[in-house]
């Protein structure tokens, strides 16, 4: 009897158990497993970021303040910031179109094009650098000399640091949005279509409005990658000072010069900004991928 | 298309030809110039040396992140991020503080060949934990306990069971680690201090002779790098199609 009483809920208990069993199940593997990684990515990344983070506020807010009133450095926090808008709205613009050209349309070569677009990401920046003043270089560039003639000079200048920082930063505002492109399909568009709406109509009201998140998700990343971008600006901007100097390089500068402290005050800013561009992408993720 | 081979085609097939402009055998002795070489052999050595730890630590991280529940997780992942989003600039002033000249827990490699290695742990960290951990997520846990209920042990489920689905993830990020290795310039300015023969990268080889006027030297070694990138993604693509075709 005592028996009969026990057992249904002895039974239906493994069920409930072995739902949930793997994430309570506690081996001292689980913990060891826990006590690497955890470990691991402190002495890798969170010791190292904080340092630079008391290093900045070691004479309290004295750096920052020193650093928001020198001229130069000002300028060259706006160029980065006026380089990273730039190469976000290029990327943004060109990337929704190589996007549809990529999902919707069937070409020769196609495949090749996709795997060249992962170039940018996999390539050094150095080369990017080298390759932009083999072509657009004002003395013996492929290119260059003629737009030099048009009184349009692109390396050592702003429209090559903007080009390096495009290059670089291109492919990431198209592999977000070609999962989410193919995943809409076209049969809204359709729907749309024979409901009269022209091509400009079906884009703005039906394509825009589903990749809203992939597109707010590519510019947090863009945004953040052009930013930080050093290697292939380093190479194409000649680094005068106040005029085609970023923010990257005025970290190197500054640390090379012994000013330790205006350079860990720069990199804290930097970092700021691209801690601020994961936690908005971490925001925002869930929502888009529910 | 034309933006396209503007931006990115073109500068990039200019640099081939600078390279193969003088000839083979000019191409062949610039590469095999002792202190090129000597930078060549390091980075690829030391990309490969963390790939492997990658390789091991990315599907562990990837794995405690999926299968456990702690306190402090969501920070842990923001953490993977970091090395990421972080400009490469930052990241090697990052490392230099903790692992610098004025380190507070008295380990100094600065300017030493670990430097190297641990600037390239840094700026991979995230690849393949990236590429593991959706993989992971998705994998059906009743396989996992249909073999553990016909006997098998925890390291035979995870060696027949877990390991052959993830294997293509942790190729790819193997892949793409690898490749950022390579090309990794940044974090390695202030990190390594770029001595000849000893802690010299690429990237940092083709910036001096860049500096030094000699674009056809730096075309050369850039070529190099540039087919080390090609086969990657030869290796990706390759990859993503047997995933695919797998379905």
């Amino acid at each position: 009897m005592a028996d009969t009483l026990i057992r249904p809920p002895a039974e239906a208990a493994p069920v409930e158990e072995r739902r949930r069993q793997p994430r309570v199940r506690k081996t001292p593997v689980t913990y060891l497993l826990r006590l690497i990684v955890a470990a691991y990515l402190f002495f890798l990344v969170a010791w190292p970021v904080s340092l630079v983070v008391t290093h900045t506020f070691d004479d309290g807010l004295g750096s920052i303040r020193a650093l928001l009133e020198d001229p130069d450095m000002v300028v060259a926090l706006q160029l980065s910031a006026y380089v990273a808008v730039w190469s976000v709205l290029i990327n943004t613009v060109f990337g929704v179109g190589m996007s549809l050209l990529l999902v919707r349309y069937e070409f020769p070569g196609k495949r090749a094009l996709n795997a060249l677009l992962d170039l940018p990401l996999s390539v050094s920046p150095i080369v990017v650098g080298l390759a932009l003043v083999l072509v657009y270089g004002g003395r013996n560039g492929w290119l260059g000399p003629t737009f030099a003639s048009w009184g349009f000079d692109i390396i050592f200048s702003t429209p090559g640091i903007i080009m390096a920082t495009t290059f670089v930063a291109l492919p990431l505002m198209i592999r977000e949005l070609v999962p989410v492109l193919e995943e809409i399909g076209t049969e809204q568009e359709q729907a749309a279509e024979s409901l009269g709406a022209n091509g400009f109509q079906r884009f703005w009201r039906i394509t825009l409005p589903s990749i809203k998140w992939g597109i707010t998700y590519g510019v947090v990343l863009t945004l953040a990658r052009s930013l930080g971008e050093f290697g292939a600006v380093k190479v194409v901007s000649g680094n005068v000072l106040g005029q085609t100097r970023t923010a990257t390089l005025a970290v190197e500068e500054k640390y090379l010069n012994f000013d330790q402290q205006g350079a860990y005050a720069t990199a804290f800013l930097l970092a700021m900004v691209s801690v601020a561009c994961i936690v908005v992408v971490g925001i925002i993720r869930p929502k888009n991928h529910p | 298309m034309i933006w396209f081979s503007a931006l990115v085609l073109i500068p990039l097939a200019a640099v081939v030809v600078t390279a193969i402009d003088g000839g083979w055998d000019v191409f062949w002795a610039t590469v095999t110039n002792g202190q090129t070489a000597a930078a060549i052999k390091l980075t690829v050595f030391t990309a490969a040396g963390v790939t492997a730890v990658n390789v091991v630590m990315g599907p562990l991280i990837a794995w405690v992140l999926v299968r456990d529940r702690f306190w402090g997780k969501s920070a842990l992942e923001v953490l993977i991020d970091i090395p990421f989003a972080l400009p490469t600039i930052v990241a090697g002033l990052v490392l230099l503080s903790l692992y610098g000249t004025d380190s507070p827990i008295g380990v100094n490699i600065a300017n030493q060949r670990p430097a190297v290695f641990l600037a390239f742990l840094f700026v991979t960290l995230p690849f393949v934990v990236r590429m593991v951990q959706p993989v992971l997520e998705e994998l059906d846990r009743d396989v996992e306990e249909a073999a553990a209920s016909l006997g098998a042990s925890r390291f035979t489920t995870f060696r027949r069971i877990i390991l052959p689905s993830l294997t293509p993830a942790i190729t790819a990020g193997a892949a793409l680690s690898f490749a950022r290795g390579v090309s990794e310039y940044g974090s390695l300015v202030l990190l390594s201090g770029n001595l000849p023969f000893k802690t010299e990268v690429t990237s940092v080889r083709i910036l001096s002779s860049i500096e030094n006027d000699n674009v056809a030297a730096a075309a050369a070694v850039a070529t190099v790098l540039l087919a080390i990138s090609l086969a990657v993604i030869v290796v990706l693509d390759l990859v993503q199609r047997r995933v695919a075709a797998r379905g």
